[in-house]
């Protein structure tokens, strides 16, 4: 698979990291380097393969429906850059 | 520098139960080595002095009443990758910035409830990615082992890199760490350190930075097989706030080191003999089965057909997992946050500063092959030849209870050596990958040393759950080849520093005891 730069512009904003052009050009053969040699897998017939969906053959485990944890908003915002009262300051969203 | 801190875990405990040494004589001897020695190792990125000498204070108030708990005063080191509360936690990533967490990881707080004592956080590999500790945000950790006759640096392998050359250079008795391809296991063997992941699900993950859920686990290195049994039996438990954490007793695994591997059936595994393997890694393994064989184990040749595949699988899924689980940094809630036009930008903008190279094209990876069209011909077919792999070692558990490999292709190397091709690192963990694609357990025991002088691991597998047979097989290992310790201790002496930086960084950061907001920072390190 020979990943473009475009391909690499798309990732990088469904990823939400900043690429610089130079940057898109390295990534460009790195990524290709990389995905040609996980094709290998392709030698693999898993036809008839189930996918793995956990690696210890355990029932997911449910616990009763109550509030158990909580009150803690100044935990919850303690680390955050930029803060009022409980709520988390983002740059303006709807006009 | 004094002789306290050369002790094993078992022989520390046992001089603090005698009265031989408390708790804050031995905490200290181990502040003096880190200041002496951390500055040319780099391997503590925030020493937590003050905290340990609490906790040390507390338990020599405790062996002296006579309420002692099984790790009663014993000083370890914390991989950076492990939340504690109150003391700034990075994941050696420049993106959490000085995060500070208000919780402590359940491991964690599994040991220091058993009486250890934290001395500080140890450097890693960004995010658990690396297998040399060379993309730390905190700049790389110096192996305390060097080449025969040489001073180039070499590098204590990764991620767990940090833990690795602090319990080779008697820095902690021992140190937490984790292991999502190989992270405990690579940077045990190029030390000559005892590393154990135990089966997924036996030690919690919960307050554990995230790099790839369903193969991460946490698991100790220490200097002897002993110690890391010690270890093991504190750190594992069944958590409900991990879902994945499974609820099974954990054995007295060190009451089951004198149980001898007589009668043990040992698989010898024909696709490990890779091309390229160095002859000393042939020889040493096949020391290995002569050891086990005069201890009375039998010896098995078997087949896991789809073992060459399983690092390339692995290359799908935990990019792919760590993708979605690093898409939680974001500038909003915790962490580093460059500003941009609007909130999008302001996203990409602190992704971009926040996050290391690797890291970066790791995300890049994971976002393609789960991106729409690419699913069912990366992600599904990696998860389908994992089925494979697992069913592989099913098939061989009919016939043996361990199997026997080498842990590394080869002995550690220096500093650059692999950075620039991205898959030459990732070959680093071809023996030990396909333990996380199954989800068993692997322990790394050192059994020689290469050419060059430098620490050479053999790795046991075994079934789930069954940890304990693993540590009786490494103890017939590591009582046959005997330990291994650097020869000359050139760290202490004041050494050449990690990184030009790295002297100031460690002071700042032991004033600051990652209480405050003021301690070093990963920025303009990496």
């Amino acid at each position: 698979m020979r990943v473009d730069e475009t391909t690499v512009r798309r990732i990088a904003r469904l990823a939400r990291i900043k690429i610089s052009n130079e940057e898109a050009k390295g990534l460009e053969a790195e990524l290709s380097g990389i995905l040609n040699w996980v094709e290998q897998l392709d030698e693999v017939d898993t036809l008839a393969v189930e996918p793995m969906t956990r690696v210890v053959p355990i029932e997911l485990k449910k616990r009763t429906d109550v509030i158990n944890d909580g009150d803690i908003a100044d935990d919850v915002v303690k680390n955050a850059p930029m803060v009022e009262d409980h709520y988390f300051v983002v740059p303006k969203v709807v006009e | 520098m004094t002789e306290l801190t050369k002790l094993t875990i078992a022989e520390a405990r046992d001089k603090l139960r005698k009265k031989d040494v408390s708790a804050t004589e031995l905490t200290r001897a181990f502040i003096d080595a880190i200041e002496a020695g951390n500055p040319a190792l780099n391997a503590f990125v925030l020493p937590t002095p003050e905290l340990a000498l609490a906790q040390a204070k507390e338990s020599d108030k405790r062996l002296k009443s006579g309420d002692t708990r099984p790790l009663e005063g014993l000083p370890l080191g914390n991989k950076d990758l492990f939340c504690t509360a109150g003391v700034r936690t990075t994941a050696c990533s420049k993106i959490l910035d000085d995060f500070t967490p208000t919780y402590e990881s359940t491991v964690g707080a599994n040991l220091w409830n058993a009486g250890a004592i934290m001395l500080g956080k140890l450097n890693c590999d960004e995010f658990a990615m690396g297998s040399s500790n060379e993309t730390s945000a905190f700049g790389p950790v110096v192996s305390p082992w060097r080449r025969k006759g040489k001073s180039d640096k070499l590098v204590p392998g990764g991620s767990s890199g940090g833990s690795s050359a602090a319990v080779a250079a008697d820095l902690c008795l021992g140190a937490t760490a984790t292991d999502t391809g190989g992270s405990i296991r690579q940077p045990a063997a190029l030390t000559g350190t005892v590393g154990i992941k135990p089966t997924y699900g036996r030690c919690s993950r919960w307050g554990i930075v995230a790099f790839a859920s369903s193969l991460d686990q946490a698991g100790p290195l220490a200097k002897t097989v002993r110690d890391a049994a010690i270890m093991l039996r504190a750190m594992a438990s069944h958590d409900p706030k991990d879902s994945t954490s499974v609820e099974t007793p954990v054995p007295d695994y060190e009451a089951a080191l004198s149980q001898g591997v007589k009668g043990l059936r040992v698989g010898v595994p024909k696709e490990y003999r890779v091309e390229g393997m160095s002859k000393e890694i042939d020889k040493l393994w096949q020391e290995g089965i002569a050891w086990l064989k005069a201890a009375g184990a039998t010896i098995h040749d078997i087949s896991l057909p789809h073992t060459k595949y399983a690092l390339p699988a692995y290359y799908i899924v935990a990019p792919a997992e760590a993708s979605s689980n690093l898409a939680r940094y974001d500038g909003v809630r915790y962490g580093l946050r460059v500003p941009g036009e609007d909130l999008i930008d302001t996203y990409e903008n602190t992704r971009a500063a926040g996050f290391g190279k690797e890291v970066r094209r790791r995300i890049l990876i994971g976002t393609y092959v789960l991106s729409a069209g690419y699913y069912d011909a990366y992600y599904l077919k990696a998860q389908k030849v994992r089925t494979l792999i697992k069913r592989d070692f099913d098939e061989a558990w009919k016939s043996v209870d361990v199997v026997l490999t080498p842990t590394t292709p080869s002995p550690a190397f220096g500093f650059g050596e692999k950075t620039g091709d991205p898959i030459a690192m990732y070959l680093e963990d071809i023996f030990t990958v396909t333990v996380n694609m199954a989800g068993l357990p692997g322990i790394s025991v050192p059994a020689g040393l290469s050419r060059e002088g430098t620490p050479l691991g053999l790795q046991l597998i075994g079934k789930p759950f069954d940890e304990g047979t693993l540590f009786r097989a490494a103890q017939a290992i590591e009582d046959a080849a005997g330990r291994f310790v650097v020869p000359e201790r050139w760290w202490e002496a004041g050494g050449q520093p990690a990184s030009a930086s790295a002297p100031a960084k460690s002071a700042n950061a032991k004033k600051s005891d990652g209480k405050s907001k003021a301690g070093s920072k990963p920025n303009e390190r990496a």
